[in-house]
C-alpha cells in the first residue's frame, strides 16, 4: 500500500466528516440550499439541497466510500492499473454525491449519467476479459436507456411545474399528480429508477456487474449506484406518490423483484453472486415500501436503506477477503475458517446477524419495521406481508450460507494455510458490522440523526416517523419474525435439495440474459438492414428521394392549405425574356436527349446561364455574377471528371417515366407557388429597413453585400464554414482509395 | 494538354482574373462584388491555369496549399468577428476607421467588415481550388 493510494481515502473521509458535522443542523429539522446559476436561460442551476434524505445518502456514500477505498488500496496493491482504479472510484463517488445533493433535476440527470459512465469503467475494469466487457456494456446500455427516459421525464416535470428545482416542485402539492402529463412523467421517471435499481424485468445487468473487482461490488451494490434509483423514487415521492398507479406499480414490481431475487440468491454457489441477488431483493423491498405513504412504510424504507448499506458492504468486503486469502468464492469449498481468520469471521457473523434480522442488531429493527410497514400498506397487506416473509426467510438462509458456513461449518475440511487479512481490509467490515450492532442496541441515535429527517423529507410533516425500538411488545410483527426464523432455518437445512430443484427450474425457464443477447443482435441486424436500404451509395437514389420528398411535401401543402390556382397571364413579356426562355428550354432539351456526358453538362450550363440572364434582366447583378461564375466552375469541374466516365447509356423507360413525373411535378408546383406569392401583396418591410439602414449604419450602398458581411455576418460565417467542411469532405473522398484497392 | 496558345492565354488570363477579383472584393460594399464573387473569380483563374499547365504548376503558382488558404480564411473571418469584442460590442459588429476623413469625404474607410470579406474570399478560393485540384488529380 502506497501513501498515494490513501489520497482517495482522505478525500472520502474528509467529505464524510464535512457531511457529519451537518447532522445537528439537519437533524433538528432544517434544510440547507445553495444555488449558483449555470444556464439561467434554460433554468439549469447548480443548486445544492441538503435535507435528511440527501444527507443520509451523502453520509453512506462518503463513509462506506472511505472504507472501501482503504480496503481497495490494499486489495489492488501492486495492480498495474491501481491508480486508474482509484481515479474511477473517486470520480464515481463524486458523481454519486452530486446526484444526491442536486436540487435541480437537470443537474441531477447530468450526475446520474456520470455515475452510469463511471460505473461502466468500474465494471469493465478487468477489460482483458470478454465477460467484463460484456457486463460493463450491458450495464451501460440498460442504465443509459433508463437515463434517457429519465431525461424525458425530467423535461416533462420541468414544463409541467415550471421549474426544475425539486425542492420547489415538492412544495407544490398536486402540481404533478393533478396534471394530464402525470402518467407519462411517472412512466419515464420510473423507467429511469427501475433500470438503475435493477427492478424486474431490468434486473439482469446487476448480477452480471459482479465481473467488477469485489470492492467495486461492495460499493456499487450497498450504498451507491443501485440505490440511485431508490433515491430518485424517494426524492420524487412527495410530488409523484399518492396515486393508485404509483402504489400498484411500485408494489408489484418491488414484490416480484424481492421474491424472485431471494429465490435466485439461494440458487447461487458463488458467494458474491448470492450477495448480488440479495441486493436485488433489498432494492425490491425498498421499491415496494416507497410505493406507500404511511409513516410505517416510509420509516421502514429509511431504516432498511441504512441497515442494508451497512451489512451489505460489510459482507461484500468479507467475501472479497475470502477470495483474496483462499482463492475461491465457492460456497461448496469454504468451511471452518473461523480459526484461521477470527476477526473476519466475527465481523461476518455480526453483519450476517443484521442481515438475517436477529436481535439486538439493526437488521432486526429493520425487519420488524418492514413487517409493520407491510401490514400498513395501502395495497394488499396480506400479499405484501407474505412476500416480505418469504424473502426475509430466504435472507436468513442466505446469511447462513454466506457467513456461517465458510467460517463455522464442520461439514468440510478448511483450506490449509489461510491467513487473516491485513488491517486495511479488516477496517471496513469491522467498522460496518460494529455500527450495525451499535445502532441496533441504541436505535434512538440513528432515529434522531438520520431516519427521522429522511422520513420528514419523503412524506413531509404529514405523519411523524415511527419510533425505532428493539422491543416493541408482543405484536404481529414479532410473530412474523419468529415465523421468519423458523422458515429460514428450515430452508438453510434443506438448501442443497432446494438448490438442485432451483437449478433445474432456472435452466429450463427463459433466460433474460440470453434474451438481452438476442435483442442486441437484433438491433445490430436491424440497423444494418436499415442502412443498406437507406444508404444505397447511388447518387441517383439520393437525388430522386430528395426531389420526390420535396415534391410530395410542397404538393400536399398546396393541396390542403390553399384554394385555386391564380391565372397565369403574360403581361408585357419583352422579346428578351422570350429569348432567354427559349435558351433555357433548349439547354434542358439538349441535356435530355444527348448520351454524351460533356454535352449534357454543357446543356445544364446553358440552363444556368439563362437563369443568370434573368437575374440581370431583373436587376440582381450580385446574384447574376455569382450564378455565372458558379455555372462556369461547375461545368469546368464536371468536365474534368466526365472525361474519365463511360458514355451515358439509355435508361429503361420506366425509370425515365419516374424521373419525368418528379421533374415536371416539381416544376409545376414551384410555378404555382411563385404565382401565388406574386399574386398577393409583397411585404417590403425588410427591404425598406435595409434600404434605409445600409448606408447610415453600415456605410455601404450594395445592400446584398452589406447584409452578407455586416447585418447577417454570423450567418455568412456559418456558410463559409460549411463551404470549408464540404471542401474537406470532397478532398477526403477523392484522396481516399476504395477498400479493395488498398489490398 | 500541351497547347502553347492555351498556356500563354491561361497565364495572362489568370493574372487578369486575379487583379479583377481583388477589384471586385474591394468594391463589394458599394457596388456588385464582394468576397464571395471575388473568391469565385480568383478560383476560376486558377482552375483555367490548372487545365492549361497542369495542377502541379497551378499548385506551385498558388504557393500555399488550398486547404490551408481556406482554413486561414475561416480564421480571419472569425477574427474579424471577434475583434468587435475589443470595443465591447456584440460578436460580428462592424468596426470602422476612416483615415483622413474630412467634412465632405470619409477618407479611406477601413473596417473589420473588409477583413471579414477577405476571409470569405480566401475560404471560397481555397475550398474550390482544393476540390478542383484533387478532382483533376484523381481522374
Amino acid at each position: 500500500m502506497t501513501p498515494a493510494g490513501l489520497i482517495p481515502v482522505a478525500i472520502a473521509g474528509g467529505l464524510f466528516i464535512w457531511f457529519a458535522q451537518m447532522i445537528p443542523v439537519i437533524g433538528s429539522g432544517n434544510t440547507l440550499r445553495y444555488v449558483w446559476e449555470w444556464v439561467p436561460s434554460l433554468g439549469v442551476n447548480v443548486s445544492i439541497y441538503i435535507d435528511g434524505l440527501s444527507l443520509t445518502f451523502a453520509l453512506l456514500i462518503t463513509g462506506i466510500g472511505a472504507l472501501v477505498m482503504l480496503y481497495s488500496a490494499r486489495y489492488l496493491a501492486g495492480h498495474v492499473h491501481q491508480a486508474r482504479f482509484s481515479l474511477y472510484l473517486t470520480s464515481f463517488m463524486l458523481a454519486m454525491i452530486g446526484l444526491v445533493l442536486s436540487d435541480n433535476m437537470l443537474a441531477l440527470f447530468v450526475f446520474w449519467e456520470l455515475t452510469t459512465i463511471t460505473s461502466y469503467l468500474l465494471i469493465g475494469f478487468s477489460h482483458d476479459t470478454a465477460k467484463a466487457r460484456r457486463s460493463a456494456l450491458q450495464a451501460l446500455l440498460m442504465t443509459g436507456i433508463g437515463g434517457l427516459a429519465l431525461l424525458a421525464g425530467i423535461i416533462l416535470i420541468g414544463t409541467t411545474a415550471g421549474t426544475f428545482e425539486m425542492s420547489e416542485i415538492n412544495a407544490m402539492p398536486g402540481v404533478l399528480t393533478g396534471s394530464v402529463m402525470y402518467l407519462p412523467i411517472v412512466l419515464l421517471v420510473l423507467a429511469g429508477a427501475f433500470t438503475k435499481s435493477a427492478q424486474m424485468p431490468f434486473h439482469f445487468w446487476l448480477p452480471n456487474a459482479m465481473a467488477a473487482p469485489t470492492p467495486v461490488s461492495a460499493y456499487l451494490h450497498s450504498a451507491t449506484m443501485v440505490k440511485a434509483g431508490v433515491y430518485l423514487m424517494a426524492r420524487t415521492h412527495p410530488s409523484l406518490a399518492g396515486t393508485d398507479f404509483w402504489l400498484w406499480t411500485l408494489t408489484i414490481a418491488g414484490a416480484i423483484t424481492m421474491v424472485f431475487a431471494s429465490v435466485m440468491a439461494l440458487r447461487q454457489t458463488d458467494l458474491k453472486l448470492a450477495l448480488a441477488y440479495t441486493t436485488l431483493m433489498a432494492l425490491g423491498a425498498l421499491t415496494l415500501l416507497l410505493g406507500n405513504e404511511s409513516g410505517y412504510t416510509i420509516t421502514a424504507a429509511a431504516t432498511f436503506l441504512i441497515v442494508h448499506s451497512l451489512y451489505k458492504a460489510a459482507l461484500f468486503l468479507v467475501v472479497g477477503i475470502l477470495d483474496a486469502q483462499t482463492g475461491t468464492r465457492d460456497a461448496n469449498s469454504l468451511f471452518g475458517l473461523a480459526r484461521a481468520m477470527p476477526i473476519t469471521a466475527t465481523a461476518a457473523a455480526i453483519a450476517a446477524f443484521s442481515m438475517a434480522g436477529f436481535p439486538p442488531f439493526l437488521g432486526f429493527i429493520g425487519k420488524e419495521l418492514k413487517y409493520a410497514g407491510a401490514i400498513a400498506v395501502a395495497s394488499e397487506p396480506i400479499f405484501v406481508a407474505g412476500a416480505v416473509l418469504i424473502s426475509s426467510a430466504l435472507m436468513v438462509a442466505i446469511a447462513g450460507i454466506v457467513s456461517f458456513r465458510p467460517f463455522w461449518s464442520r461439514s468440510g475440511k478448511p483450506i490449509a494455510g489461510v491467513k487473516e487479512a491485513p488491517w486495511p481490509m479488516l477496517v471496513g467490515p469491522v467498522v460496518l458490522a460494529i455500527l450495525g450492532a451499535f445502532f441496533g442496541i441504541f436505535p434512538e441515535t440513528l432515529a434522531i440523526t438520520l431516519v427521522n429527517p429522511t422520513v420528514a423529507a419523503i412524506i413531509g410533516g404529514a405523519e411523524p416517523a415511527k419510533e425505532l425500538k428493539l422491543w416493541a411488545g408482543v405484536n404481529l410483527p414479532l410473530f412474523l419474525s419468529i415465523a421468519t426464523f423458523v422458515l429460514g432455518f428450515s430452508i438453510y437445512y434443506y438448501k442443497q435439495k432446494l438448490r438442485t430443484i432451483l437449478i433445474d427450474l432456472t435452466t429450463r425457464g427463459p433466460s433474460f440474459d440470453n434474451g438481452w443477447d438476442k435483442l442486441m443482435a437484433g438491433v445490430a441486424a436491424g440497423s444494418k438492414a436499415l442502412t443498406r436500404t437507406i444508404q444505397t451509395g447511388v447518387l441517383y437514389h439520393y437525388m430522386l428521394v430528395t426531389f420526390a420528398t420535396a415534391l410530395a411535401v410542397l404538393a400536399a401543402t398546396l393541396w390542403f392549405r390553399s384554394t385555386g390556382i391564380p391565372a397565369m397571364g403574360f403581361p408585357q413579356v419583352a422579346l428578351w425574356d422570350w429569348l432567354v426562355f427559349l435558351l433555357v428550354l433548349m439547354g434542358a432539351a439538349l441535356t435530355l436527349v444527348t448520351n454524351s456526358r460533356i454535352t449534357a453538362i454543357a446543356g445544364l450550363g446553358v440552363v444556368g446561364i439563362g437563369m443568370a440572364m434573368i437575374f440581370i434582366l431583373y436587376s440582381a447583378p450580385d446574384v447574376a455574377i455569382t450564378q455565372l461564375l458558379v455555372e462556369t466552375l461547375v461545368v469546368v469541374l464536371f468536365a474534368a471528371a466526365a472525361l474519365k466516365l463511360p458514355h451515358l447509356t439509355a435508361e429503361p423507360l420506366r425509370k425515365r417515366w419516374v424521373d419525368a413525373v418528379v421533374a415536371v411535378g416539381l416544376g409545376v408546383v414551384t410555378t404555382v407557388i411563385l404565382l401565388k406569392v406574386t399574386a398577393g401583396p409583397i411585404d417590403r418591410e425588410l427591404t425598406t429597413f435595409f434600404e434605409t439602414a445600409s448606408w447610415p449604419q453600415a456605410f455601404g450602398q450594395n445592400i446584398v453585400n452589406v447584409i452578407l458581411v455586416d447585418f447577417r455576418a454570423l450567418d455568412t460565417f456559418g456558410e463559409i464554414a460549411v463551404v470549408l467542411i464540404a471542401a474537406i469532405s470532397i478532398f477526403a473522398l477523392l484522396k481516399s482509395k476504395p477498400e479493395e484497392e488498398k489490398q | 494538354m500541351n497547347s502553347v496558345i492555351l498556356i500563354a492565354g491561361a497565364r495572362l488570363q489568370a493574372v487578369l482574373l486575379l487583379v479583377f477579383s481583388g477589384y471586385m472584393l474591394l468594391r463589394g460594399h458599394n457596388a456588385p462584388g464582394g468576397g464571395f464573387i471575388g473568391g469565385l473569380i480568383a478560383a476560376t483563374g486558377f482552375v483555367v491555369y490548372a487545365i492549361a499547365c497542369g495542377t502541379q504548376d497551378a499548385r506551385k503558382a498558388l504557393r500555399f496549399d488550398p486547404g490551408s488558404i481556406a482554413g486561414a480564411g475561416l480564421g480571419i473571418a472569425l477574427l474579424a468577428g471577434v475583434m468587435a469584442a475589443l470595443w465591447g460590442d456584440a460578436l460580428f459588429t462592424g468596426q470602422w476607421l476612416f483615415i483622413g476623413a474630412t467634412e465632405d469625404s470619409k477618407g479611406i474607410p477601413l473596417s473589420t467588415v473588409l477583413i471579414f470579406d477577405i476571409g470569405v474570399y480566401l475560404v471560397v478560393l481555397g475550398a474550390i481550388l482544393s476540390i478542383a485540384f484533387s478532382l483533376e488529380e484523381a481522374v
